[in-house]
């Protein structure tokens, strides 16, 4: 009995395909789970244990060493706040204190409608917009605490559904073609090319070269 | 000086509304150099990037084109672009990713044709929604415009690109710890030697490792001849280099600027650049190169930016990040949060750094909130000689990885350089900041 649905198993074995091994399709598929359900449930590690050759025991272990992955529930809209050093130069700690009591929760929990979840992240890599917030993983520009408020506002009325979908959607744009070259086709590609190579590189020496441009 | 006369290597697209998208890529020169490299010789190709000595724009700062030739000896199998940018205050392959993904993906393309691999992955960290949406769209177009694929331009070349993405661990930055990612498992870094993939990579294949910065200068260079970009900058730093610039600065963000001509009060001050320390404070300290580099004090501030310059003085231009201190900060604050990082993304495969981490940001923690003993100091520096024996940089290695010597770094230098505000805290029994 397969937990993921027709149109994630479908997504599953396209990325699946796309690797020499199977297994180095395990961090997207967790990504597809989290989409379909909001976070890492045991029925969908034992689905992508199966399409990756290994136990849902090696998911469990794997994912769990992944921040994004979640092998608990989580909120619709996970909010992260950043509090490395530029944006703890920015005034991050108070932000941080100001979304508890907005919230009404510590960092790392759930609101009990099970909208909201906090955390505090490490640096988002947006380092001139502090105080750096993502949202599901979408930036929402530079936070203080009356944007913050703001922000809240809009997440529950709706108005940013647009922009940030529901936690576990990372990504919206689907690979369109799946791989072109084959095998076997590159092999003899790059077999043909060696030989090339070495031609070029005979030929040069023979005419006194240094044996090739390469060395 | 002119700092902003050196040309727009890799940031000349970025002030279009749509820099993103094909139809800008090809109206600015898009393609071009995958056309003219597929019309040369592989080596020739690699022959123009070893002519441009570009270094790595990861943070280690090795020359791509002698990582290049080491596999040339061997033929290569995988090509993997690491974009898992997350050293904190880095924000540069952000806005390259973001804004001008095709310039990856035609650097991509040529280093692939240059090195003859099989395949290439590009590995962007998972926390860049946007960025791999912006990716994976400008790669579908890549393929629609037949710039990937099979018979990439009726050249007989063909190749097949995968964006991947990562799931948020810092470590993964790490490039064996990016390829154990990749292959599905924890991003536990590998023991070395090999030191370089080259060796032994993705599925224990030939593979080679590079940034996306990186790949982004290939397509000049390949346009414009390696010579061109050697041209620019100074002794072993040519090119340019996209800085960013964050903290207590009047207009923070990422500039591109030529390597060496430029000096850190350039970019800390001049009005087109950082504009000047916000406010009404003064310069206290700067971070040269992520996190992982130890401080510098004003007295630094006239140094070029440059690998060996910065190199020399002992820290690291690292990842290009600069971070600006003013008079206002807490200097303990700012260690102990460095230093909680580091203990956050330890992958915990060694003693030294998953116990050691975790030690210096509680003792740091009890100092900045009022616990703090004057042994603490002691007990900070000896601990950090237990990571990195010496506390010189570049570090010595108790530990499979580099992490583990980074974790010192901000905590020496807060020492040595405000070992008078370190005490105040355990005097005074509090932060005398707040």
């Amino acid at each position: 009995m397969s937990h993921l649905n027709a149109d994630m198993r479908a997504r599953a074995g396209e990325l699946v395909a796309l690797y020499p091994e199977p297994r180095s399709a395990l961090i997207p598929l967790c990504h597809l789970a989290q989409e379909q359900d909001g976070w890492l449930t045991p029925e969908a590690m034992e689905d992508i244990g199966d399409l990756c050759g290994v136990t849902a025991a090696e998911v469990r272990g794997t994912a769990s060493f992944y921040d994004m992955l979640h092998t608990e529930p989580v909120g619709t809209y996970v909010i992260a706040v950043c509090t490395n050093i530029a944006c703890l130069l920015g005034g991050a700690l108070e932000l941080l204190e100001h979304a508890e009591s907005a919230l009404g929760m510590r960092v790392g929990g759930t609101t009990p409608d099970g909208v909201f979840t906090l955390h505090e992240a490490e640096c988002l890599a947006d380092c001139d917009q502090t105080v750096c917030v993502q949202v599901n993983h979408r930036y929402v520009g530079a936070q203080s605490p009356e944007t913050f408020d703001a922000l809240l506002d809009d997440l529950r009325a709706g108005r940013r559904e647009a922009d940030i979908p529901p936690h576990g959607t990372l990504v919206r744009v689907r690979r369109s073609v799946p791989l072109e070259a084959g095998r076997a086709e590159i092999a003899a590609e790059r077999k043909a090319m060696a030989q090339a190579q070495a031609q070029r590189a005979a030929a040069a020496r023979a005419s006194g070269g240094d044996g090739g441009a390469t060395s | 000086m002119a700092i902003t006369d050196a040309p727009k290597i890799i940031t000349s697209r970025v002030g279009y509304d749509d820099s993103f998208t094909l139809e800008r890529y090809l109206a600015t020169g898009g393609y071009e150099g995958l056309r003219k490299a597929l019309a040369m010789t592989p080596e020739a190709v690699a022959a123009e990037v070893d002519a441009a000595s570009l270094l790595g724009r990861g943070g280690a700062g090795f020359p791509a084109g002698r990582k290049w030739s080491m596999m040339r000896k061997n033929p290569v199998t995988y090509l993997a672009i690491n974009g898992d940018e997350s050293e904190p205050a880095t924000f540069k392959d952000h806005l390259l990713i973001e804004r001008d993904p095709h310039q990856i993906l035609e650097g991509v393309l040529i280093s692939a044709y240059a090195l003859q691999v099989s395949q290439a992955f590009i590995y962007l960290r998972g926390e860049f929604a946007l960025g791999l949406e912006r990716l994976q769209s400008a790669l579908n177009e890549a393929y629609a415009y037949r710039a990937v694929g099979a018979n990439i331009f009726d050249s007989g070349f063909s190749l097949d690109i995968v964006v991947h993405p990562g799931a948020g661990a810092y470590i993964c930055g790490e490039e064996t710890a990016m390829l154990e990612s990749l292959e599905g498992k924890r991003g536990f870094p590998r023991i070395k030697p090999p030191y370089f993939p080259a060796a032994i990579g993705l599925y224990g294949e030939p593979t080679v490792v590079n940034n996306v910065e990186t790949m982004s200068n290939i397509p000049w260079i390949i346009l414009n001849g390696g010579a061109a970009f050697a041209a620019l900058g100074a002794g072993r730093s040519t090119g340019t280099r996209l800085f960013a610039l964050a903290g207590h600065v009047r207009k923070p963000g990422a500039y591109e600027l030529e390597m060496v001509k430029t000096t850190f009060r350039d970019l800390i001050y001049a009005p087109v650049l950082g504009g000047g320390i916000r406010g009404s404070n003064t310069l206290k300290a700067f971070i040269p190169g992520g996190v992982s580099a130890p401080w510098f004090g004003p007295d630094k501030v006239d140094l070029p930016l440059g690998q060996d310059e910065v190199g020399n003085e002992g820290s690291m231009l690292g990842s290009g990040s600069v971070v600006v201190m003013d008079s206002a900060t807490c200097m303990v604050r700012a260690a102990w949060r460095i230093t909680k990082f580091f203990s956050n993304e330890s992958c915990g495969q060694c003693t030294p750094c998953r116990e050691g981490s975790g030690w210096l940001e509680r003792i740091l923690y009890r100092i900045e909130n009022g616990s703090g003993r004057e042994e603490d100091l002691d007990l900070l520096m000896d601990l950090s000689d237990n990571i990195s024996p010496g506390l010189h940089w570049p570090p010595q290695q108790t530990t499979i990885c580099v992490l583990g010597p980074s974790i010192p770094s901000s905590i020496a230098s807060g020492i040595r350089m405000f070992r008078d505000e370190f005490l105040v805290h355990v005097k005074e029994g509090g932060c005398p900041f707040d």
